[in-house]
């Protein structure tokens, strides 16, 4: 149903308008010697509050060992398809025994992210991490893409809680063997 | 044809509802039907049953009849014959159909004893998933999210079996994933005729391994991967390639020999991966040969046309498409041939009889053969086929490799078998009387020509891949892969089966119906339609076996052609699974 | 200081015409340049935020202090001009090529021309007789200013023409209702003025240096407010300021008239808006606030006296030019507050001001200062 705003009647100083402009130009003239609001960026930052989600990343282990086994969930879930990875299966190292696969090539097109964090809630390694940057610029597409060298490079090392992978070396050592 | 005896029906009540089976189903096959699915790992409806698994338990019960008098027991409360349930539970899979069969899928014993199945099935089950490539569609998977506790209450250490063992040159191995359902064993032992496989030790020892000396390398060793319901058993070729839910399925025919196979091609982007079999009961059951997996590598091969060129330098499509067209019809062109005494008729741009030969090819897809048909018919040339053979395994490759060799029967192609050399052809280009030979996808060379008389005259070649043939083409324009278009094949049962366009083709490549319909439109002076409705329409109104056919309308398994018109033909193949050739059949019956 | 007086005076006319021209040219440009950056700045700091402060040409950034100037964004001035004076001047296809060079060109005549009718500054000649600074002192005085300025429409008219496009062509259309709108209102609200310091038996004259010259008393905006009221109302109109940015209007015309432009040529039309505004507050300061008087009742002999500056000629006429240049610019200052103060008017409310509000009040300012200078003029 339609229904009709009812507007108060101007006073007269408001329909003079005069008057309404000088109490505009006192707010304006306040504003004009109160301080700035704005932050000079490059110089000074915002703290960044936890839980931002910024640039994703690929992060090591404490004991600096890659932690992505190129389960391409993260590739699965990202809902602006930023994310492209090229599995692989790897050696075994004598420190990292039976992850048998990882990422060959891992790409994040920044151009395409989001910064939703949907791949740091599905990563069953734990392995792929927002963190806290987030100024991103470059004069080329190309370099936006965030290749792997440059993810773990942003990445750095976390701490780890469940070390899955040493648990199962310890079972082999323990003895369950057949 | 000898009918099938009338199935002996017989009704089980599953979960409430009645349903009539023929007697001696299975009651997952028969919940099936009622569209109840009872979990499983070790049963497979091809092959025999095992029942270790113990997940498909169910409750069931029989009418209860009085054992003296056999007389009914009515149940007083509801006014129907009391059911005796058994107290415990048994497995779906071994129990059959019995008359008033009574069963419960899904009562809470059911569920309690596999949500205790599970629980001993993961106990020693590692966490692979992230890694595993089963993951996304692995049954174990699946069942632990209806039956699995979210949770472990087992603290001490898994067992720790071998990992990446090599069962064989295409088959990996890892033995802790394996839940023991033993369906390689047994898929090895009753289908593959190879009975390498089997289970070593006792207990939660028990260990997947082969008989010691020997490889799982039979042909067929890829169909254990397929079956295997966790991650256990692995292509090599496919291992850590790509995760299968990225993978789209696009339903098609192995192209290797003529039983058609059903597979089905996973490609992700323009990028197949990986080839399965699709299950036609009437064809290949669920099953495909190992060779067949590995067709997709075609699609990238080093040696692929990509371009189409006219002796030999690069061009654009309508450039060699007029090229090829002004050399068969024979109208003033580009590409002449510098010792034709051009007769008068040519000249004035009519064909000349005989002038131009025309080399089919069995691996063509039905509409192709036929637009070569027509083709051939405008020009007045000569059509011959290759054909391939070689030795049928008695399962799913047969001795005839051309695909579609019946097509062009079907098609009228051709109205006798091919024959492996191309005899007259070499005896007409000697003679002088063929100017013009048109080959598709056929290596002339392998097929008996020499360089010689090749170069006696002018070839145009339409193919996928380089070879003798198309490197002495005058025109050469390069055509798709079975992948990378849609179509039809008749395979050895007369069986009509189509395929569909994975992955799109390569960039600046025309399709096969598009470059043939160009060339028979040039021939015949008209338009040819190159899509493949309205080339349908065309092949029903001419062509009689097909008359009722359409792309669209062929089942997904294919449809079954009469084959009596070419009964009295001598073809080569042999018996395979679910195919006995005609003079055998006549004999045993 | 004698001998540069001696020295202009020698010099031929037509050399002093061009001295003059150049001066104008000399001045004007950086004046354009200097109030934009200056309307960034109070921008910038009427809403919150810093303004321009980065540029800094990296060959003074040793110099002490030098951090100050880059907080004002005074580089930035140079840097805006000397982009607009090297960056590509893009021509569209599709404009009338004549007309579209001519626009600019058309907007600084004007803005420049009426510059040299506005005396900004005065001195006392040796016979201690006021003299007025100004390049061309002309008796038709604020005649020559209307007259002038007002063709400074065309060149909106012809770029909004010129641009053959739709929003250009709008903006072009907006500018010639608005600016002949407002120009009736503007011409009545001086009259008062005019009637006033024309005294019967006196010789007529419509010489701003004359006005500025009969506010050595009480200044004519403290009795005569109706009159500068509307004046400045009238001004903000002409000279294409918000709230009366209808020929630019960017929120519903892009750009208006110069929505194909680029570059200097663009430019002209800023450093004429400038001019525009500069050449307003001016006339606005001679009529109503007391030219270079420092303050009502105070007039610039009497401070010359105080001040000793009776036979210091051009000390005497800095300082009137400093008056009157601070005046000018604090209006200059007023234009910009009032931009982020009050939000541009509707077209149609632009036009029911300016014909049914403004035009009877200034109408009826008129009759009332007629009637009222002519009962005082009886009354003597």
């Amino acid at each position: 149903m339609p229904y009709v705003v009812e507007r108060k009647p101007l006073t007269l100083s408001e329909r003079i308008y005069l008057p309404q402009i000088l109490a505009g130009m006192r707010v304006t003239l306040r504003r004009l010697f109160a301080p700035n609001v704005t932050m000079e960026y490059p110089e000074q930052r915002p703290a960044i509050p936890t839980g931002y989600r910024g640039v994703p990343t690929l992060v090591k282990d404490p004991h600096g060992r890659e932690k992505c086994v190129s389960c391409q969930l993260c590739e699965f879930v990202c809902p602006p398809k930023a994310i492209r990875i090229t599995p692989g299966s790897v050696e075994d190292q004598p420190d990292r025994t039976h992850v048998e696969k990882g990422p060959q090539a891992f790409d994040i097109d920044m151009l395409r992210c989001i910064y939703c964090g949907l791949c740091q809630e599905v990563c069953p390694e734990e392995a792929i991490f927002l963190q806290n940057q987030y100024t991103l610029s470059g004069y080329t597409r190309a370099e936006l893409v965030n290749d792997k060298a440059k993810l773990y490079e942003l990445g750095g090392t976390l701490p780890d809680q469940h070390f899955k992978w040493d648990k199962k070396k310890a079972a082999a050592e323990h003895g369950n063997t057949h | 044809m000898i009918s099938a005896p009338k199935p002996d029906l017989v009704t089980v009540n599953i979960d409430g509802k009645d349903i009539a089976v023929p007697k001696g189903t299975n009651v997952i096959e028969a919940a099936r039907q009622l569209g109840i699915e009872i979990p499983h790992y070790c049963y497979h409806p091809k092959l025999t049953i095992a029942g270790n698994c113990r997940m498909c338990l169910i409750e069931m019960g029989m009418p209860a009849v009085d054992p003296a008098t056999k007389a009914p027991i009515m149940d007083a409360a509801t006014g129907k014959q009391k059911i005796n349930w058994i107290p415990r539970p048994q497995i779906g899979c071994a129990t059959n159909a019995s008359p008033g069969l009574h069963v419960k899928t899904s009562s809470p014993m059911a569920r309690e004893a596999r949500e205790g199945v599970t629980e001993f099935l993961l106990i020693n089950h590692p966490l692979d998933c992230p890694i595993c490539d089963q993951a996304g569609e692995c049954k174990l998977q699946e069942f632990s999210t209806a039956y699995g506790r979210g949770y472990s209450r087992f603290v001490e250490q898994k067992n720790v079996k071998p990992k990446r063992t090599e069962l064989g040159p295409r088959v990996t191995l890892d033995d802790e994933r394996c839940i023991l359902c033993s369906r390689c064993i047994r898929f090895c032992k009753e289908v593959a005729k190879d009975d390498v496989l089997g289970f070593v030790d006792r207990g939660s020892y028990s260990t997947l391994t082969c008989y010691p000396g020997k490889q799982l390398a039979n042909n067929y060793s890829l169909n254990t991967v397929d079956i295997c319901p966790v991650g256990a058993l692995t292509s090599t070729d496919f291992r850590f390639k790509m995760r299968v839910w990225f993978l789209k399925e696009t339903p098609s025919i192995d192209t290797e020999s003529s039983v058609g196979a059903n597979t089905t091609v996973s490609s992700r982007e323009g990028v197949i991966y990986r080839i399965t079999p699709r299950q036609n009961d009437a064809v290949n059951d669920t099953w495909m040969a190992d060779s067949g997996r590995l067709l997709y590598k075609q699609v990238k091969a080093d040696n692929r046309l990509l371009a189409p060129s006219i002796n030999g330098a690069a061009t654009a499509t309508e450039m060699a498409l007029k090229a090829a067209a002004d050399l068969l019809v024979g109208r003033t062109g580009p590409v002449r041939h510098d010792d034709d005494a051009t007769p008068a008729a040519h000249r004035a741009g009519a064909p000349y009889q005989g002038s131009v030969a025309i080399v089919g090819s069995g691996r063509s897809s039905v509409e192709e053969q036929f637009l070569t048909k027509k083709l051939a018919d405008a020009l007045k040339a000569s059509v011959s086929l290759v054909s391939r053979v070689g030795q049928g395994d008695k399962l799913l490759i047969s001795a005839d490799r051309n695909p579609n060799v019946r097509g062009a029967l079907v098609t009228g192609l051709i109205s006798s078998l091919p024959s492996q050399q191309l005899t007259t052809l070499a005896a007409d280009i000697d003679a002088g009387k063929v100017k013009t030979v048109l080959s598709i996808g056929e290596d002339l060379t392998a097929a008996g020509l020499t360089a010689a008389q090749l170069a006696k005259v002018a070839v145009v070649y339409l193919g996928t891949h380089q070879n003798a043939t198309s490197n002495a083409a005058k025109v050469v324009i390069p055509t798709l892969t079975v992948f990378e278009k849609s179509g039809t094949f008749v395979n050895q049962q007369f069986r009509l089966q189509k395929f569909a366009k994975a992955v799109p083709g390569p960039a600046g490549v025309a399709d096969d119906l598009v470059t043939l319909a160009s060339l028979a439109g040039a021939a015949t002076r008209s338009t040819v339609a190159s899509d493949l409705g309205t080339l349908w329409s065309a092949i029903a109104a001419e062509v009689k076996p097909l008359a009722l056919a359409t792309y669209a309308n062929v089942p997904a398994t294919g449809l079954l052609l009469d084959a009596t018109p070419w009964a009295a033909l001598p073809f080569c193949e042999g018996e395979t699974l679910h195919f006995k050739p005609a003079a055998s059949a006549a004999a045993t019956a | 200081m004698t001998a540069v007086i001696e020295l202009w005076s020698g010099l031929h006319p037509l050399l002093q015409a061009v001295i003059k021209g150049l001066a104008v040219i000399g001045v004007m440009f950086p004046f354009g340049g200097a109030c934009s950056l200056i309307e960034r700045k109070v921008s910038a700091w009427m809403q919150g935020r810093p303004g321009p402060n980065r540029a800094l040409p990296f060959w003074v950034a040793w110099v002490p202090g030098i951090g100050l100037l880059q907080r004002l964004g005074v580089f930035h001035l140079m840097a805006d001009g000397g982009k607009m004076f090297f960056k590509e001047d893009p021509v569209p296809g599709h404009v009338n090529k004549f007309y579209f060079y001519l626009a600019p060109v058309v907007g600084m005549i004007p803005a420049l021309t009426t510059v040299t009718v506005v005396p900004f500054g005065a001195y006392l000649n040796e016979a201690g007789k006021m003299v007025p600074l100004v390049l061309a002192n002309l008796d038709v005085g604020i005649l020559a200013v209307f007259a002038v300025s007002s063709l400074g429409v065309y060149a909106l008219i012809l770029a909004g023409w010129a641009s053959n496009s739709k929003y250009p062509f709008l903006g072009g259309i907006r500018a010639s209702a608005q600016l002949i709108s407002y120009e009736l209102s503007m011409t009545l609200s001086v009259l008062p003025v005019f009637l006033w310091v024309n005294v019967p038996g006196g010789n007529g004259t419509l010489s701003l240096f004359d006005v500025v010259s009969a506010q050595n008393g009480a200044w004519f905006g403290l009795w005569m407010p109706l009159s500068a009221i509307v004046f400045l109302v009238a001004l903000f109109a002409e000279t294409n300021r918000l709230p009366f940015d209808m020929a630019e209007g960017e929120a519903d015309l892009v750009g208006g008239f110069h929505t194909e432009y680029g570059a200097m040529k663009w430019g002209l039309f800023f450093v004429a808006e400038y001019s525009h505004m500069l050449i307003g507050s001016g006339v606005f300061v001679l009529l109503f606030l007391g030219g270079w008087n420092p303050l009502p009742w105070v007039p610039l002999a009497d401070v010359a006296v105080w001040l000793h500056l009776t036979t210091q000629p051009i000390l005497l006429g800095l300082l009137s030019i400093g008056i009157f240049l601070g005046k000018a610019l604090f209006f200059i200052f007023l234009f910009m507050w009032v931009r982020w103060t009050v939000p541009r008017f509707r077209y149609d409310q632009v036009m029911k001001l300016g014909w049914q509000k403004l035009l009877p009040l200034a109408i009826a300012n008129l009759l009332f200062y007629a009637l009222l200078i002519a009962w005082i003029q009886t009354r003597n």
